[in-house]
């Protein structure tokens, strides 16, 4: 009896990460009926939505893109890309499409395009809340139309549909902007017919290519998806997917390994059988899906300030032995001093990062007490305007250098510089802003596509 | 009394979005899992006591296909904020590792 399936084929983690040749040309060699990479994530931070910046450099995205492209157009099969350049946002999407162009005309190739847009207008997004139809996700307070004026961009993260309306409509290669990592793969098995409890399924498992396989490397990965099973095995013979290395992919950055929230219902792992056919395929059966009404996860950056940071370090037991104090003492003459320069109060803010004690745990240190013998400190400021952040820091830089401390044995500072000059201006910073749904009926009316014969 | 940090496979924390961090205990050997399961010592109560966050503010899941425990929390200061010194939250696992299993075996 012969069954329905698709073969599908990630290139890497995301965009720009790299991948063996070698491993693109054994996916190709199986006849995939789709090639694909994902391009994005939140995790960086907010920086890539705020500031419109991607990811990963233009090199290393070309060089992803190129053998990708010229594999797909080669062998007249779909190349997709989700959140392309990191964050999705419009010019996100717009730096991949100038590669995928700049390729084309390196190689003479020729295909119909299609652009997805994720990037949402302000004036959609209040009208969308003034209808009450904008949700908060867990504990997250009630979007106000004030936040939504503050914002620098928006994004909605697509489900598979807009990738599906692209397919349909004879697109080749398919630039989405933000979406749901697995859309792409998943939107390929649904355009052949196959149910979405394993076109989800398989969609996750290769969002992050050969996360899934062992020894963890950036490498391609290919997956089958049939009507009731999902088989996935590496490309690179020296990698290997077992049940385990599998299971774990599900771990991986959810809140939920075995419930997964998607536009449009919920992808449940609960009960999933995962064998191994052979030390290196395993296959995966018993995923399901529950539709819900659809929603859409909105993510939104803000701008916070400028900033301006300095690193230094003390490696002076007497200093370290009173830091709480002395960062006290810091805080209150840089303000001092600050304030001299008519800055108000209001207008900068001074963050003292102390890495090498509770530095990266904060409150949640588990030996808050152990004494270290060195101590990194890095003074921030995150101002209204980039002058009065340079301005605050520079003060804030000599009195962490100059300030005397009981004791004091280093009368010609307290502090080691790593670089000249020691105050780096950071420029605007941004925050994510967003933890909010919007409720939506017609899974392509945030995503205006655009198609263009390359 | 053993370590986790002597006996798990990996012990991880990871963002799971903007605003929560995902802690991962994982092992290697179906066993051993199944030893460090049945003494119960991992649960949501002790992860809320690790990190001092309320109970209910935290997902956890046993996953016994990975031979894990995922326990999804709200971060200290959202990624990449004002203040925040972990932007990929790679570095908040360390109260995992000297949790006491109440077993028998060798470091």
């Amino acid at each position: 009896m012969t069954r329905k399936s698709v073969r599908m084929m990630s290139a890497s983690g995301i965009l720009g990460y790299g991948f063996p040749e070698a491993s693109l040309q054994a996916a190709l060699a199986l006849k995939p009926d789709m090639i694909g990479v994902d391009g994005g994530s939140s995790d960086p931070g907010p920086h890539y939505l705020g500031s419109g910046k991607t990811l990963n450099s233009r090199l290393a995205m070309k060089r992803d893109l190129g053998l990708l492209l010229r594999g797909a157009i080669a062998n007249g099969i779909p190349m997709m890309v989700g959140t392309c350049g990191g964050a999705g946002g419009t010019p996100h999407l717009a730096a991949c499409a100038d590669i995928i162009r700049e390729v084309a005309a390196e190689h003479g190739l020729h295909f119909k395009m299609a652009l997805i847009e994720a990037e949402q207008e302000k004036g959609f997004l209040l009208e969308e809340l003034e209808a009450g139809h904008i949700k908060p996700l867990g504990n997250a307070p009630e979007l106000r139309a004030a936040d939504l004026e503050e914002a620098v961009r928006v994004v909605g993260m697509m489900g598979p549909e807009p990738y599906l309306e692209a397919l349909r409509a004879g697109a080749q290669v398919i630039l989405g902007g933000r979406g749901t990592d697995p859309a792409p793969w998943a939107a390929l098995a649904m355009h052949h017919g196959l149910p979405p409890a394993p076109a989800w399924y398989a969609g996750k498992i290769l969002e992050c290519a050969c996360n899934a396989a062992i020894p963890k490397k950036h490498d391609c990965l290919m997956v089958t998806v049939g009507e009731d099973y999902v088989e996935t095995e590496p490309l690179n013979p020296e990698l290997r997917c077992t049940p385990l290395s599998v299971a774990v992919q599900a771990l991986h950055e959810n809140a939920s390994p075995i419930i997964r929230y998607e536009p449009g219902g919920v992808v449940d792992s609960s009960d999933c059988r995962i064998e191994a056919l052979t030390d290196r395929r395993v296959r995966i059966t018993g995923m399901r899906w529950t539709e819900r009404p659809y929603t859409i996860k909105l993510e939104g950056a803000r701008q916070a300030g400028f900033s301006a940071i300095a690193i230094a370090a003390t490696r002076d037991p007497g200093l370290i032995g009173q830091l709480d104090s002395f960062m006290d003492f810091v805080r209150e003459s840089t303000a001092t001093k600050v304030k001299a320069l008519g800055i108000a109060t209001d207008d900068y803010q001074l963050v003292l990062r102390l890495y090498g004690r509770d530095g990266v745990m904060g409150a949640w240190e588990p030996q808050p007490d152990d004494a270290p013998t060195e101590v990194s400190i890095i003074a921030e400021v995150v101002a209204t305007t980039q002058d009065i952040a340079n301005a605050a820091l520079s003060l804030a830089r000599v009195t962490l250098l100059h300030s005397d401390f009981p004791g004091r044995m280093c009368r010609e500072g307290n502090m080691a510089f790593p670089f000249s000059p020691s105050d780096i201006e950071r420029g605007a910073i941004y925050e994510f802003m967003l933890q909010h749904v919007i409720e939506i009926d017609d899974p392509l009316r945030m995503f205006p596509i655009r198609y263009e014969n390359v | 009394m053993v370590k986790l940090k002597h006996i798990a496979k990996a012990c991880k924390s990871k963002n799971a979005g903007p605003f929560h961090i995902t802690l991962d205990i994982m092992f290697d050997k179906p066993a051993l899992f199944e030893q460090v399961r049945e003494t119960g010592v991992i649960n949501a109560a002790l992860i809320a006591q690790l990190y001092g966050v309320a109970e209910t503010d935290i997902l956890f899941t046993e996953y016994a296909p990975a031979l894990a425990w995922k326990a999804t929390l709200p971060r200290r200061i959202p990624s990449g904020a004002v203040g925040d010194t972990d932007v990929y939250g790679a570095q908040q696992h360390a109260p995992l590792l000297d949790i006491e299993i109440p077993l028998d075996i060798a470091a």
